[in-house]
């Protein structure tokens, strides 16, 4: 996203033979998590056929249409949902939102609507996902238009959260936010959330430090951030998490809705939430196909590794990791500019010359993606409650950002490890980046690394030791890595883990056009 | 200004009372929204009450940042502190002390309750590596641990903490939103309480907003706030146990 890159990435003399393996090794990784997924799907991918063709809403009891229809498909969920779907249309002659309230009120049964002429429900299948996916299209055309007009910051682009609980509150502060300068706003979502096996419906106004994600919700900041993009003459993007239980769901919602930005890591979810590996692994193919198709930039969690693990002696995992949500992301059919690789700066900071590690980590992850707008994460780990020392370490971390050219900045607020922000936190963190931004700007062309020197070093040997690690977790396999800990020194079974039991085999004649369409459209999977 | 005996703040001179203060007020900047916080201050018990910085967040809020002179004092003769019972030891010496007085392995279950997801506390107290080089208590040769991360329905803590046998458990909780962690703390020591294994445990609390005294209130044997180093919470509880062993005893003997 830089008109020109830094010259500190630039000069990383980093070893090109280890870069390549390394790549060779990540895609080798997940090449083979992808032809388990292939033969696989799942409740939530199910349910997000059914919402992309038109099903929405919710039973006299609140539970979800798409919900309802899936539990129906019981044991012929390997058929696929738009199977069942369409071949109740094709017998009835509703359209798929009049079949789901029919299922409903207890009016159909879809396993005892009789069978239509198969060729007949591919060809409704197929013409509603040809309407589902230009109906994506025209959002995405939405938001081109928008940028076009308005334009783009330059980056990094400040990226503020949200977290109040009650969506119309949310909007304020995000108006507010975006007033005094952010770019990107993310509505931090309820604590718990991603556990639901359901996406809840509606606007709410409760929730647990953070705002449920709901297609309503989304809708309402939307317009609020379009109202004020028009106010402040810049597209201010709009976020939340394609993540947890519901995936593809909420990545679909966030493409009907038009967000910008969806929150999607190969393994956060495994690892921070013992989610099913199997699961998180299918749901996430296909909500990183819709993303593909949506424009959205996803956004990597590698920053999660360094809250538990040390950010000096785990720099390397982070690396690692980041090599093969690449692949993961590339064989989805996400461009490079859609891929929001992720890293923080979390390193000790009593450690002595600890900013030149954390230079060469930022200007590594730059080099070795250089197509993606990387998404750098503050600190949080050592602060304290001392806000002032709080305020200094962002300061830092604002500098390394604008100095190594990374592409989104999610702002550290004084007050972390305190509170959710206050609105005057907000205003304090994106001075402290606005100030240090404008005022260092160009700092990182102007700068050239001393060849051999400590930065260059530390870059490399954090380079080595990734590779070394791919190396091994290609050696193992993805799953059997995860069982062994080699990430965040998480263990967990590939048949361990909540959602294990919505994997579901899919059928020689699995049906999902969606997918289809999806797949169609570009990417090398 | 009102002379009052005993400890105010200091900015520069004895009891000049000097107080620096900042907070937003949900109305647009301007002369009025300055003169309010001027005289919220005054609330406060600042006097002469100043705004020194005061910016607009964007229409809809004002940030002010203010001084004055706090009028309150404080007298230090009458301060009681409720404080955590125990003599704070370092690694060595709380093994060594563990080995010696209780004679066998302290086991440890800790969790964040309810929702919270949180767990760096958890983690600075728990996990090998600890924070700031205070080692967590997994790495203590006389402690097991079971650690049992985020998001733990109090009914699983409690019920797991009776299979481990656990001497002590820890609850750490970080976010909160209309106290609902007070809540969710004094259930978990009704609900052991109830089932009858509240005085088998040693029950520890900690998090940003826990204070000892409030941790006592919620029915804990301690609580333990911000800054608390894994040696500090290690040390409690096995002179609590040890404390416990103790009185054990004299009941057999007495």
């Amino acid at each position: 996203m830089n008109e020109r890159p830094a010259a500190i990435p630039a000069d990383l003399e980093l070893d090109g033979r280890l870069v390549d393996q390394a790549r060779e090794d990540a895609r080798a990784i997940a090449r083979e998590v992808l032809d388990h997924v292939r033969e696989h799907t799942t409740t939530s991918m199910e349910r997000t056929a059914l919402r992309l063709a038109g099903i929405d809403g919710v039973d006299a009891e609140g539970t979800p249409l798409p919900n309802l229809l899936v539990e129906q498909m019981g044991a012929g969920l390997g058929y696929g949902a738009a199977y069942w779907l369409f071949n109740a249309v094709a017998a009835t002659g509703l359209d798929p939102m009049a079949v789901a309230g029919a299922v409903a009120e207890g009016r159909i049964d879809l396993a005892r609507v009789p069978s239509a002429p198969p060729g007949r429900v591919r060809e409704l299948g197929r013409a509603a996902a040809r309407a589902a996916v230009a109906a994506v299209d025209a959002r995405r055309q939405e938001r081109d238009a928008l940028v076009g007009r308005l334009g783009n910051p330059p980056s990094p682009w400040l990226y503020v959260i949200v977290a109040t609980g009650n969506i119309y509150e949310d909007v304020v502060q995000a108006r507010s936010a975006a007033r005094m300068g952010a770019d990107v706003i993310a509505v931090i979502r309820s604590t718990g959330q991603s556990l639901l096996d359901y996406v809840p419906y509606g606007p709410t106004v409760e929730g647990y430090a953070g705002t449920y994600a709901t297609q309503a919700n989304f809708r309402v900041m939307r317009e609020a951030l379009d109202g004020v993009s028009q106010e402040v003459g810049r597209y201010i993007r709009q976020v939340n998490y394609a993540s947890g239980l519901c995936m593809p769901e909420i990545a679909t919602m966030g493409a009907i809705e038009r967000l910008d930005m969806m929150l999607n890591d190969a393994m956060y979810g495994i690892l921070f939430r013992d989610i099913n590996p199997r699961r998180t692994l299918i749901d996430q193919y296909l909500s990183r196909r819709i993303s593909a198709r949506a424009g959205h930039i996803i956004n990597t969690g590698e920053d999660n590794y360094l809250t538990t693990d040390d950010a000096y002696e785990a720099a390397h995992t982070v690396i690692a990791s980041q090599f093969i949500n690449e692949q993961f992301a590339l064989s989805a059919g996400l461009k490079p500019e859609q891929i929001g690789l992720g890293h923080a700066f979390q390193m000790d900071p009593e450690m002595t010359g600890g900013l030149l590690a954390e230079i060469a980590q930022a200007a590594l992850v730059r080099a070795l993606f250089p197509g993606c707008p990387i998404k750098f994460m503050p600190p949080t780990k050592y602060k304290t409650g001392n806000i002032f020392r709080a305020h200094l370490q962002d300061a830092l971390f604002n500098l390394v950002g604008v100095m190594t050219g990374q592409g989104i900045q999610l702002l550290g607020m004084p007050t972390e490890a305190l509170h959710t922000p206050f609105v005057g936190d907000r205003y304090l963190a994106l001075e402290n980046a606005r100030y240090v931004m404008n005022n260092a700007r160009g700092l990182g062309q102007e700068l050239a690394l001393r060849p051999g020197g400590r930065i260059g070093r530390r870059a490399g040997e954090v380079l080595e030791r990734a590779a070394g690690l791919l190396g091994e977790i290609r050696y193992l396999g993805l799953w059997e890595a995860l069982e062994q800990g080699f990430f965040a020194g998480v263990r967990r079974d590939r048949e361990g883990g909540k959602g294990r039991e919505g994997v579901v085999l899919r059928e020689a004649d699995y049906f999902n056009p969606f997918l289809e369409a999806l797949e169609g459209g570009g990417g090398d999977g | 200004m009102v002379e009052v005996e005993g400890v105010r703040p200091y900015g520069d001179r004895r009891d000049d009372g000097a107080v620096q203060v900042s907070f937003t007020l949900p109305v647009p900047d301007g002369e009025r929204a300055r003169e309010a916080a001027r005289m919220l201050m005054r609330q406060m018990g600042l006097e002469e009450p100043q705004v020194v910085f005061a910016r607009d967040l964007g229409g809809d809020f004002t940030f002010v940042v203010g001084y004055g002179r706090c009028r309150h004092a404080v007298d230090l003769a009458a301060v009681r502190v409720a404080r955590v019972n125990a003599e704070v030891m370092d690694f060595k010496a709380v093994n060594r002390f563990a080995r010696e007085r209780l004679g066998r392995k302290v086991v440890v279950v800790g969790a964040c309750t309810g929702s919270d997801a949180h767990t760096l506390g958890l983690d600075a107290i728990l996990s090998m590596k600890g924070f700031a080089g205070d080692y967590g208590l997994e790495r203590y040769p006389e402690f097991r641990v079971v650690n049992l991360g985020s998001q733990v329905p109090n009914e699983t803590l409690a019920g797991r903490a009776v299979e481990e046998g656990a001497d002590a458990i820890l609850v750490s909780q970080v976010v909160t939103m209309r106290d609902v962690h007070l809540t969710n703390l004094s259930r978990l020591a009704e609900m052991l309480e109830a089932e009858g294994v509240r005085d088998r445990v040693v029950l520890v609390c900690g998090g940003p907003r826990i204070t000892h005294e409030l941790a006592v209130e919620l029915g804990y044997d301690a609580g333990f706030g911000p800054g608390t180093g894994a040696s500090m919470v290690a040390s409690f509880i096995v002179q609590e146990l040890d404390r416990r062993r103790q009185v054990r005893r004299a009941g057999q003997e007495g």
